[in-house]
């Protein structure tokens, strides 16, 4: 029988409908392989095998009694721990959440259990989804299952924020994950770990019930596998919710059934200004391979300019710290979570023991940035200024995608680092996010889909950048070049 | 701008997080490192540029004046509410006393 853990979301849910095999025997595989791994990769915080199968018997016996089934039926995936799940702990990787149990569910996570998937687990990330490593968590890092090919046994860091996400479904712990991207947590560890992942249009996932970051910013998109896989979960994901003010009210495009690698008659613009000085040589031919491959497809490549994209980090690095300051505000040891009230405390006091106790370093230093940007007699210096370097950040996409369909650049300036290796200097660790921030900033659909392996056997991958509501036109070069990669690598089993 | 101990310890008190002197004199120094290297952004060019504030253009929207129209957003729903409160107690959160 075919090894089930190494079936894509699509191919599950064909097998599950058609027959070939059920659903518990699906979610029993992955509960094996999510069990296995866990001491080594440490990519769940909670796992939770009785959902898996409680979801799949579900999609068994609707099966049996003819019927119809959702866009994942039968399908377990795993679910980034800044989603609230009800009767699951929730804790965005926080010591100042630990034991949160929400009272209430996500909408997106609502959405994939209505679409038949079920929860194998939450998983690992960095803390308040802050970090680009996995290092942040206060329930440890995330170890990336991919190994440097020539022998160095150092444990490498799978990207982040959505760390355990792109480790779990890389080291086929799940088929699928869920994760957010705020300033590329999506695409970043998918490059990193040899998969793919797409961050929609703002507002098109519902942000209700995800812990927040920095809510102009975050979005919430699926890391599978395959680029189909990803339309399939997208389509589940998506969708209008009142209960989110910037939700968009528009249909869920048929992405899935969209899907077509024909680039002809398409514009694929490359920007001038992501070929930094002294670019990683092997970065650069893959993104000049990923330039031919969408060529082959019968895409015209233009040069475009995006002037202000030097400009894009030190601009989000005010931006989500503001928001970041504001947004966890609320973690004060009152309504929920973590309580420090030493001895003879005041309100004010408890409030500062429990937040002092709660967060982590990273967390802290950037509610300090906020609060400082956002202070009196700064804020129009730091803030003011860097909302309107934003705007000119997304005229410039506006711009160019007056000459262009798409946008192709690399996900990331390198491969995978090792752990430890970024994370004495913050400055060094933000600006792995250099080539993911800027379509954050302007809200576009944004995809990383594997390329190939550098020398040392590490994954790296290609950015799709589209027009605003345009997934379908990113998911259809990614197609393009997945189809031309023929990215099959995955990690040797270690663990 | 760069920022000293003492403003440090000021906006440590406003965001309401506890700091001990080692932990200044460790923040003070990163802090100036990001603070020094997002100033950059001044060189930008802003004259006639509005800020942001929607990066999708979209409309504000007026929930309907139904009360529970959504039972996920609506009340009478306290014990859920209190739920995963540290001190809960007779139906309110809580807190240490702030008056005498």
């Amino acid at each position: 029988m075919t090894e089930l853990t190494e079936l894509t979301v699509a191919e599950i849910r064909d097998g599950v409908a058609g027959g070939a095999f059920k659903a518990v025997e699906v979610a029993e595989a992955f509960n094996a392989n999510v069990a296995a791994a866990q001491a080594a990769l440490n990519a769940f915080i909670v796992t939770t095998p009785y959902k898996a199968i409680e979801a799949a018997a579900r999609v068994d016996a609707d099966r049996a009694a003819g019927k119809a089934l959702g866009k994942l039926a039968g399908v377990p995936i795993g679910m980034k721990d800044l989603f609230a799940t009800k009767g699951v702990q929730t804790t965005a990787a926080s010591h100042i959440l630990e034991g949160f149990t929400p009272e209430y569910e996500s909408t997106v996570s609502r959405n994939l259990w209505n679409a038949g998937a079920g929860m194998l687990g939450k998983l690992n990330l960095d803390q308040f989804a802050m970090g680009s490593s996995n290092e942040t968590s206060a329930f440890g890092n995330v170890v990336s299952p991919w190994r440097r090919w020539d022998g160095d046994t150092a444990p490498l860091a799978p990207g982040g924020s959505s760390g355990g996400s792109s480790a779990a479904v890389s080291a086929r712990l799940c088929p699928a994950a869920t994760g957010t991207d705020t300033g590329g947590s999506i695409r970043q560890p998918a490059a990193f770990t040899g998969i793919s992942g797409i961050k929609p249009t703002y507002g098109r996932c519902s942000r209700w019930g995800i812990v927040a970051f920095a809510s102009s910013l975050d979005q919430a998109g699926p890391m599978a596998r395959t680029v189909r896989d990803c339309a399939i979960m997208l389509e589940a994901m998506a969708g209008f919710d009142p209960k989110d003010a910037t939700s968009l009210d528009l249909p869920v495009p048929a992405w899935e059934a969209g899907l077509n690698p024909d680039l002809r008659g398409k514009k694929v613009g490359v920007p001038r200004e992501y070929r930094l000085d002294g670019m990683d040589g092997e970065v650069a031919a893959s993104w000049d391979q990923g330039i031919a491959w969408l060529k082959d497809a019968g895409a015209e490549v233009v040069e475009i300019s995006l002037p202000h994209t030097r400009y894009a980090l030190p601009t989000y690095y005010i931006i989500a710290p503001a928001e970041a300051s504001s947004n966890l505000a609320r973690y004060d040891g009152v309504r929920y979570g973590l309580r420090d009230l030493p001895d003879g405390a005041n309100l004010q006091e408890m409030y500062a023991a429990t937040r002092a106790a709660g967060f982590g370093a990273e967390v802290k230093r950037r509610i300090l940035i906020g609060t400082y940007v956002l202070s009196a007699g700064f804020y129009d210096a730091y803030y003011t200024q860097a909302q309107k370097v934003r705007t000119l950040i997304a005229r410039d996409f506006e711009k160019a995608f007056e000459q262009c369909d798409v946008i192709l650049v690399p996900t990331t300036p390198s491969a995978a680092f090792a752990l430890g290796e970024k994370s004495a200097d913050p400055l060094e660790m933000y600006l792995n996010d250099v080539f993911s921030v800027p379509a954050s900033l302007a809200g576009l659909p944004a995809m990383s889909v594997p390329a190939g392996l550098n020398g040392q056997g590490l994954p790296l991958g290609l950015q799709v950048i589209g027009r605003p509501f345009d997934e379908q036109g990113v998911l259809n070069a990614g197609l393009a070049i997945e189809s031309r990669a023929a990215f099959h690598a995955k990690p040797e089993k270690w663990w | 701008m760069s920022v000293d101990t003492a403003t440090v310890a000021k906006i440590a008190s406003l965001a309401r997080l506890k700091v001990t002197d080692a932990d200044l004199a460790a923040m003070v120094p990163e802090l100036n490192g990001i603070l020094a290297w997002v100033e950059q952004l001044g060189e930008v060019d802003v004259t006639g540029v509005e800020p942001m504030t929607a990066v999708i253009p979209n409309t504000l929207r007026l929930r309907d004046d139904v009360v529970n129209a959504d039972p996920l957003t609506g009340g009478g729903i306290r014990d859920a509410v209190l739920a995963n409160a540290p001190a809960a107690e007779h139906g309110f959160f809580g807190v240490p006393k702030v008056i005498e």
